[in-house]
């Protein structure tokens, strides 16, 4: 055969470092023979088999298990084979090693065997975008979310609004293309209204839950804010579990924004410590730092409020908080000055679980629906904005022309296929394979 | 007697003597060679010209120097625009035509080009050496030798008529198919296909009730199509209309087995677009009437044409249902309708430039690529002949694109994407339509035309007059000032701000526009309609043409990378077997083109972008 190949690739598609069990991967026309060299005979498609893994030369590098996946029906529909081996690295490498060696393999490049999904119409761009989320998914919300886009159930709700302003167009093009015959334009237009308002709705439904949604992928930002002294940082430190902030009875300690990253229900969560509020402080640096305090509270996802019975509170929160928290739960002096707060004692760990719990609670409202939504990245979230606007221009406005009116609707049935990689394939292409990390 | 040639046209339709005339204009000896000189410029079924998609067609005809739009501005007894009330872009000119006459403008047209020859006589073969087409035999044993040959044979090929359960062998009503060539196509590896299209009745005029009827005037004054009629001067007539009644439906749906399109005997595909009044009936059973139209023939012909009833049904039921409509009760019919199935060739064998990509020197224009219409087969005559003439004088081939055209629309959709039903044009099928105008076809096209050496001088001066009118409309336009509050006086609404507003800006308003913008400056009212045309789209489109023009722009840098031809696409191993299979038919010439090919996906084109920016150094064997 002349025809030229493509090589076959081959990476550790599990972490680094030392595992139970390490995953290699290898896809391209090479694999099955790749199989029939290590650990032959090749097993039935699709069924693990047990299998010596030797070298070569002869010696058995390790056993462990082996898939045989056929081209088509494999994730990057080519051949593709996986070996499931110890974790050891010393194995790990050896195997690398011995694959390296074999003619017609290389090591793949970042995101090579999503490209070749991709290529082999495998994954549209939303799902590939999805995997590489799946990939990167550090909680279990994050998994969800991801799995929703690479099992192309978003890329399936694309398609029906892309289908939907067809449907409009076509209507409205029936009503410029056929408007010497009899009644068609009049009944075309009247049926295309209902249909772009409807989607109009939905869309702005849908990029509510956007907003969410970029909260899953990023995680949320969560800032405890308050008087000084009233134990913030020691907060930060109970819920990160460990000394992420410096802890003095000095008022005034926390001067910058303290930040900790934390996995808290299955989503990643950034504790922000801020500097304490309080009225007039002849101290530039102190001025600073409680100017970032103020608009890191004002911009936090969810904000906590810490008082205590020992800490003066002459300035307010700069805006309404999600949680009150009464600090220091264990001084004498304790009376609640209000009921709303939350009563904890860093000292003591009095508390502590029930203000999980209750962030816990407030986490799931603020994510509520979240996890189905469809439009996730910046990059859906523009394209639907602009096929909102495009449609309300559609629905204004009485007396347009009609083409114009039939171009707004052609920018917008643009503007949803470029989602899932209808147009403008090219230029999408780079961006989204960059996002991708070899060996996963 | 033995002729030589540079290229032979055969078929004297809409497509051949576009064909002919633009490959005679170059300079190219050419022979119209056609069954009889005085069918040439034949209207084979509605005597009308033009129409939405259509009416652009004629306008790029004509930029390109072409004949249609003058012989129909000559023939037409009743012009009206389309889409009048909605913007420039989407309008379309249309005119019913004197049938008589415009044979006549046609074959006096043809008459009056040098370096034009017409043959009487019926084409039965293609001569092929050494696998190109070299020249034609003809019936009676003569034949013609030439570098390029165009074939336009209509619905000629293979044609079969029905009436009924009747079944005659024609390429119109009256005429002898051709029945030799499509098999030689068929032999040499063409993909043929079978299409059908029909005709309604005709009337005597003589017998209708015309005092019954709704009356319906053309335009007055009627806009002519070419850019270099200024005057229509053919006598206008008016056309009337009636409509079915439930009686016609009954008679129809009582004898719908009747019709060779409900008993298998058609298998062809007809267009959608254009129902028969049978699939009208059974389709859409909720509605009860369809709007007829009778248009006359010619000034000095009592023939009538119902415009919405095209038929195969037997003679007698389309007596019953044509007597069941309000005032042709008592009409008689001159000649039945009827449907005819003809051979097509798939035009995905050929190239943007319509020559067969299997047959070289062989070039292909009008209903043979599966196109209904003599729009739609006039442009592609114009194309292929210009094409035709180029190669035969040692020329590479002249090409139109999306962004050019109608005709660059229509080839690209036809040579890529192929046919399921007879293709006409829609403007909805320009994606850059609101570029695309029939006002500035001109504009568009006219400098290629002379660059290619197709445009005469007499258009080319025209054509540069009007650009300076234009220009000077523009500048009249941008000086026609008025205050908000002087507007304001005189009835225009508009925010009081103190702020000037130019002609411009109030043409765009939806609830101001042209007319009324003609009556605030007598100056502006003054201009040629054409130039207030050009205003017009300028002011109502401008906010859109940044964006259609970063379009285009985007097209012409897909179209620029290149696909090198013959590439192996079964080479391609991350292609899908599909696309590889598809891509492989298709050809394409460039990226853009790639992305056009039916099925195609993103993926797809990703990978071939790929394949062709950095070719595989690396061979596995
Ligand atoms: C019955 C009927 C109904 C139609 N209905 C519609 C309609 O509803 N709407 C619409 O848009 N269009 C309709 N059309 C189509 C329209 O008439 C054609 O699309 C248009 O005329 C095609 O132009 P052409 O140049 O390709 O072929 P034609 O106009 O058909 O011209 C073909 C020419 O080639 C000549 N010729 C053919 N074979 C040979 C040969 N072997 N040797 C020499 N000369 C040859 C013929 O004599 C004729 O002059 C209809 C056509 C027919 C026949």
């Amino acid at each position: 055969m002349t025809a030229a190949l493509p090589t076959t690739i081959f990476a550790l598609s599990s972490g680094q470092g030392r595992a139970g069990v390490a995953v290699l991967r290898v896809s391209g026309p090479q694999a099955g023979k790749v199989v029939e060299i290590l650990a032959a005979p090749i097993p039935k498609p699709r069924k693990a088999a047990l299998r010596k893994i030797r070298h070569p030369n002869g010696e058995i590098i390790d056993e462990g298990l082996v898939l045989w996946f056929p081209a088509p029906g494999s994730a990057t529909g080519e051949d593709l084979a996986e070996f499931h081996v110890h974790g050891a690295p010393a194995v790990v490498r050896l195997l690398i090693e011995v694959l390296s060696a074999q003619e017609g393999l290389r090591l793949a490049e970042p995101g090579e065997f999503s490209r070749r999904a991709f290529a082999n119409g495998k994954l549209d761009l939303v799902e590939v975008e999805g995997l590489a989320d799946l990939l990167n998914a550090q909680g279990e919300a994050q998994r969800r979310l991801a799995m929703r886009q690479f099992l192309g159930e978003a890329s399936a709700v694309y398609e029906r609004w892309r289908g939907d302003v067809i449907t409009a167009l076509g209507l409205h093009e029936a009503a410029i293309d056929f408007s010497d015959e009899d009644d068609v334009a009049a009944k075309a237009l009247e049926a295309a209204r209902p249909v772009i308002g409807g989607l109009v709705a939905e869309l702005r439904n849908a990029l509510e839950k956007s907003s969410q949604n970029a909260a899953i992928r990023s995680g949320l930002r969560l800032v405890i804010a308050g008087p000084p002294n009233a134990g913030k940082s020691s907060l930060l430190n109970a819920l990160a579990g460990r000394e992420a902030a410096i802890v003095s009875p000095i008022a005034g300690t926390t001067r910058d924004v303290v930040e900790a990253q934390i996995m808290f229900e299955g989503l990643p969560l950034t504790l922000a410590d801020t500097a304490g509020l309080r009225e007039g402080s002849g101290d530039v640096i102190e001025q600073m730092g409680m100017a970032r305090a103020q608009s890191e509270a004002r911009d936090a996802d969810i904000l906590i409020w810490v008082s205590a019975p020992d800490a003066a509170e002459k300035v307010g929160p700069p805006r309404k908080p999600d949680l009150l928290v009464e600090n220091k739960a264990d001084l004498d002096s304790i009376r609640s000055r209000n009921d709303s707060a939350l009563l904890v004692s860093t000292k003591t760990g009095f508390g502590l679980n029930r203000l999980r719990e209750v962030l816990k609670n407030l986490i799931h409202v603020k994510l509520a629906g979240a996890e189905d939504a469809i439009v996730v990245r910046q990059r859906h979230v523009l394209a639907v904005e602009e096929s909102i606007r495009l449609l309300n221009k559609c629905l204004g406005e009485s007396g347009r022309a009609a083409e114009l009116v039939a171009e707004d609707l052609r920018g917008a049935a643009r503007a949803l296929g470029s989602i899932t990689g209808h147009v403008d394939v090219e230029d999408l292409l780079g961006k989204i394979f960059s996002e991708f990390c070899i060996g996963k | 007697m033995n002729g030589n040639f540079d290229v032979i046209v055969v078929g004297g339709g809409h497509a051949g003597c576009e064909a002919a005339a633009a490959a005679a204009r170059l300079g190219a000896a050419t022979a119209l060679l056609t069954h009889k000189r005085a069918t040439i410029g034949e209207m084979s079924c509605n005597p009308a010209i033009g129409g939405l998609g259509k009416g652009h067609l004629v306008r790029e005809i004509d930029a390109l120097d072409g004949v249609m739009g003058r012989v129909a501005d000559a023939a037409g007894i009743q012009f009206r625009l389309l889409n009048r009330s909605k913007g420039p872009a989407v309008r379309g000119p249309r005119a019913q035509a004197d049938r008589k006459l415009y044979r006549e403008a046609m074959q006096a047209a043809l008459a009056a080009q040098p370096d034009l020859e017409i043959v009487e006589g019926a084409a039965t073969a293609l001569i092929i050496e050494n696998g190109a087409v070299s020249g034609i035999k003809i019936s009676d044993g003569r034949e013609l030798r030439a570098k390029a040959v165009v074939l336009t044979t209509g619905t000629f090929l293979n044609g079969l008529i029905h009436i009924g359960e009747k079944q005659i062998p024609a390429g119109r009503v009256g005429e002898a198919p051709a029945l030799g060539l499509s098999g030689q196509l068929a032999a040499a590896g063409l993909q043929l296909g079978r299409l059908k299209t029909g005709t309604p009745a005709r009337l005597d005029g003589k017998t209708i009730n015309w005092s019954i009827l709704e009356e319906q005037k053309g335009d007055d004054p009627p806009v002519p199509f070419s850019f270099l009629t200024t005057r229509i001067t053919t006598p206008q007539i008016a056309c009337f209309i009636t409509s079915t009644t439930a009686r016609t439906h009954e008679i129809i749906a009582a004898n719908i087995g009747r019709s060779p399109l409900y008993s298998g005997q058609i298998s062809g595909t007809g267009p959608r677009y254009c129902p028969s009044i049978e699939d009208k009936i059974h389709r859409f059973k909720d509605k009860t009437s369809h709007q007829i139209f009778l248009e006359p023939e010619g000034l000095d012909d009592d023939t009538v044409y119902p415009n919405g009833i095209s038929t195969s049904l037997p003679e007698d039921v389309q007596e019953a249902f044509i007597h069941s409509m309000p005032g042709l009760e008592q009409v008689r019919i001159i000649r039945p309708g009827y449907a005819i199935e003809y051979d097509y060739v798939d035009p995905r064998e050929l190239g943007h430039d319509l020559q067969v990509k299997k047959l070289p020197g062989l070039y292909l224009a009008g209903q043979i690529n599966g196109t209904t219409g003599y729009e739609e087969a006039g442009a592609q005559g114009l194309l292929a002949g210009i094409n035709a003439a180029r190669s035969a004088g040692g020329s590479g081939p002249a090409l139109f694109d999306r962004a050019d055209g109608y005709l660059g629309v229509m080839v690209d959709d036809l040579v890529m994407r192929g046919v399921s039903e007879p293709y006409r044009m829609f403007t909805s099928r320009a994606e850059y339509r609101l570029a695309l105008r029939a006002d500035n076809a001109d504009q568009r096209l006219t400098p290629k035309g002379i660059a290619l050496g197709v445009v005469g001088p007499a258009r080319a001066k025209a054509f540069a007059a009007r650009m300076e009118a234009i220009a000077a409309a523009r500048n009249v336009a941008r000086e026609s000032l008025m205050t908000s509050s002087a507007l304001a006086k005189l009835g225009v609404r508009v925010n009081q701000d103190g702020r000037s507003r130019n002609a411009m800006e109030l043409i765009a308003m939806p609830d101001v526009g042209l007319e009324r913008v003609e009556q605030l400056w007598p100056a502006l009212a003054a201009l040629p309609s054409f130039a207030k045309e050009a205003l017009e789209a300028d002011a109502l489109y401008s906010g859109y043409m940044d964006r259609q023009e970063a379009e285009i722009a985007a097209l012409r840098k897909d179209e620029g990378i290149a696909i090198p031809t013959g590439l192996d696409y079964f080479a391609i191993p991350s292609l899908s077997m599909e696309l590889r299979q598809k891509l492989s038919r298709a050809q394409p010439g460039t990226l853009a083109q790639a992305a056009r090919v039916e099925g195609m996906t993103p993926a797809g084109l990703a990978c071939l972008l790929g394949h062709i920016k950095k070719p595989r150094a690396k061979q596995v064997a």
